[in-house]
């Protein structure tokens, strides 16, 4: 903000000598990046959202596994500010709810009991956990007192809170994203950078490769590689083990990238220049190649990530990817397989719902970044 | 010309050789294989486990020999007789067993490519002509839902919707009365009337994709000096489009069937799944958790013979649309 104060200053005061300031590249792509409301708004937004899925079990009022038996394909708890007799209080309450079996159907309704409100609590003590796997607590954001229940997106068939469950999950498929992005990042920027730096025959060897690992069908290819993750594993190498699958295809892309970048850069008078002056290979890549294209591979990244959560949502939904006990955002789609029960439980869907929303913030973001690194383009 | 067939030709072959040993090797790396999950099942479920039994299967399928060896027991009969060996899990041939699964699967594939074609091609149109008009805000966003929802997704909402409005449960591919009745005119039809859920659900995604391409190339191409001279000599704004920058913008149309294509099949396996289609992709799926090596590897490859096949053929029409990928690619 102060910045740009200070700019509107010196065009608008004729008499002080215009003051000009340098910008690194980075501060370029920065005020760019400002400018770009929807991509800026995405970004703020996502990263909010890993700050949520982070912190996942302090903003989540129970437990992934808690388990309420009065409560089956509850729907989500209706909040409310105003009371029976009409009179508004700023803190929101829910009712109790209470299950009726439906004689005609024998399905479970719930209803409001009209007559017993709770105030919607925040910062309370509830069940103990462990922030970040180490942090004793027990304190949530909100929740209310113990008679009442609050299931902001309704439970599931074994009476467990879709909201929560949906935080934890995010975070799942959150990282999961990241880290076959992450052995996607290394694999493409080696084999990219062979390819682009030194040609030749190394050259053609990785671009047949990647041909063929492009032209296969990817789900299929990932549907066999995740049938290999081994039963017995527990979770955590399980997520390790998705993550790789999702990065076999994955770093094709990227590797495409760097090898189209490195190959019209090393033509460049100045690597040659650097050549000449008798520069390691190793310092020219790293020090004159890569900051040339280092742009265009973050927002490569950005857009690559929501193609990893798409595909882990896919082979969990199959139930090829994390298995439960574990929760992703796929996992609990399972729950969505079966047509008739969705139609009686829409909210079941939610954590659909959160895969669009992360995936088009995502797109947004990547097409902001993509715009903002462009040198030549003004916006 | 007739050289770069032949090397084109000669470079499918080496992809589908990799493709088969790959995907051999890939089904089979799990620890354990089909005959200990049946005897572990027959364990199981109380019943008595014949080792002789189990011996004789191993035996039979050529369990107990060396990887390599399977694989050669696999691929060449396949490629000499077209034998694609046996199912385990099935208990009879692989070939009869996806034969008409896999006609299935091309016919789905085939369907949603046009669709994709038919919808995308005027809408991009539309949009690149109106550009920043309502019509393209609407198209763009509808297209970011589209590319952002996994398909899976789009086809249960679907099929929620139609169970609600219409109380259908749309699914399948056929009517229960031609399940299992042999090909006529009527089941043909009936096929016919059955695509539209799962063609529109498999090709949003693509839709959406090739809009965004298509809009980008022709918005590219208006601004070019050929287009602002043909306006200046007072050609027909329609005839103009449709002359000249819509055909350049083809060029990418085609070639985008190479992506496209692997995407389709993928996307065809796992709709196939929510909507019970009898397509290649539940029996893949339950032949890759099964480890039903045969059957699983088979269609690992005929879904890659399927796409690679799809790349040439775009290949080819390719060439006979741009001379100037012809004369590149003859010489």
């Amino acid at each position: 903000m102060a910045q740009e104060a200070r700019g509107a200053v010196s065009r608008l005061d004729v008499d002080e000598p215009l003051n000009y300031e340098i910008l690194s590249q980075r501060q370029l792509i920065w005020r760019k990046f400002r400018r770009h409301r929807v991509a800026y708004f995405c970004g703020v937004f996502l990263t909010l959202f890993y700050v949520l899925a982070v912190f996942a079990e302090f903003f989540a009022p129970y437990g992934a596994f808690t388990r309420d038996t009065n409560f089956l394909y509850a729907p989500p708890t209706p909040i409310h500010f105003v009371d029976e007799a009409g009179v508004f209080s700023p803190r929101p309450f829910v009712y109790k709810i209470v299950s009726e079996l439906d004689l005609n159907t024998f399905r479970r309704e719930y209803v409001e009991d009209k007559s017993e409100q709770y105030p919607v609590r925040f910062f309370l003590r509830a069940e103990p956990y462990k922030l970040l796997g180490f942090i004793e607590t027990d304190i949530h954001l909100f929740g209310v007192d113990e008679g009442a229940a609050l299931f902001i997106a309704g439970t599931d068939g074994l009476g467990r809170d879709l909201f929560s469950r949906m935080l934890l999950g995010a975070r799942t498929s959150l990282f999961v994203g990241l880290l076959g992005l992450a052995v996607g990042f290394v694999l493409g920027l080696i084999f990219g950078g062979i390819s682009g730096y030194y040609g030749g025959g190394a050259d053609m060897l990785i671009q047949r490769m990647i041909e063929f690992l492009q032209s296969l069908p990817t789900l299929p290819l990932w549907m066999a590689l995740a049938a290999l993750v081994p039963p017995n594993w527990t979770p955590i190498q399980v997520y390790f083990g998705i993550s790789l699958v999702l990065a076999t295809v994955g770093w094709t892309g990227l590797a495409r990238v760097v090898r189209g970048k490195l190959i019209s850069l090393r033509e460049e008078d100045y690597v040659l220049a650097a050549k000449l002056s008798g520069l390691k290979e190793r310092a020219i890549i790293t020090r004159h190649l890569l900051p040339g294209f280092l742009s265009y591979l973050i927002v490569h990244l950005t857009l690559a990530i929501p193609h990893m959560i798409l595909g882990e949502t896919a082979l969990s939904f199959l139930g090829l990817g994390i298995q439960p006990p574990a929760v992703s955002l796929g996992t609990l789609l399972q729950d969505s397989q079966n047509v008739q029960t969705v139609t009686i439980n829409p909210w079941l869907l939610y954590p659909g719902a959160v895969v669009v929303v992360i995936v088009i913030a995502f797109n947004f973001l990547g097409d902001g970044l993509r715009d903002a690194a462009d040198p030549y383009k003004h916006i | 010309m007739l050289s770069y067939l032949i090397r084109r030709l000669l470079y499918m072959g080496i992809v589908l050789f990799l493709v088969s040993i790959l995907s051999f090797y890939i089904i089979n790396l799990p620890p354990g294989s089909w005959i200990q999950n049946y005897a572990l099942e027959l364990e199981a479920s109380g019943d008595i486990v014949d080792e002789a039994e189990l011996e004789f299967l191993l035996h039979r399928y050529g369990l107990d020999r060396p990887l390599h060896e399977q694989y050669i027991r696999w691929i060449v009969p396949l490629v000499t007789e077209g034998d694609f060996g046996q199912s385990f899990e099935w208990g009879q041939p692989v070939w009869p067993l996806i034969e008409e699964r896999l006609f299935l699967t091309m016919t789905v594939s085939l369907a949603s490519i046009i669709f994709v074609y038919v919808v995308s091609v005027p809408i991009a149109l539309y949009s690149a002509v109106n550009q920043y008009s309502i019509g393209d805000y609407f198209f763009s966003f509808m297209g970011l839902i589209g590319l952002a929802t996994p398909n899976f997704l789009i086809a249960l909402v679907l099929m929620i919707i139609m169970l609600r409005v219409f109380g259908v449960t749309p699914g399948g591919l056929f009517s229960p009365e031609y399940l299992r009745a042999p090909w006529s005119l009527a089941k043909f039809w009936d096929m016919v009337t059955h695509l539209p859920v799962p063609v529109v659900v498999i090709g949003t995604a693509g839709t959406a994709g090739l809009i965004r391409i298509l809009r980008a190339q022709l918005l590219d191409e208006f601004q070019k000096q050929y287009v602002i001279t043909a306006r200046a000599k007072g050609l027909r704004e329609r005839f103009l489009i449709m002359k000249y920058p819509l055909r350049m913008a083809f060029n990418p149309i085609v070639s985008s069937v190479g992506s496209l294509l692997p995407q389709i099949v993928s996307g065809s396996a796992i709709v196939s799944i929510v909507l019970g289609l009898p397509t290649t992709g539940p029996l893949l799926l339950r032949a890759l958790i099964a480890q039903d090596t045969y059957a699983a590897a088979s269609m690992l490859l005929m879904l890659s013979v399927l796409t690679v096949a799809g790349v040439f053929i775009s290949d080819l029409l390719l060439m006979w649309l741009d001379p100037r990928i012809r004369y590149e690619r003859g010489n």
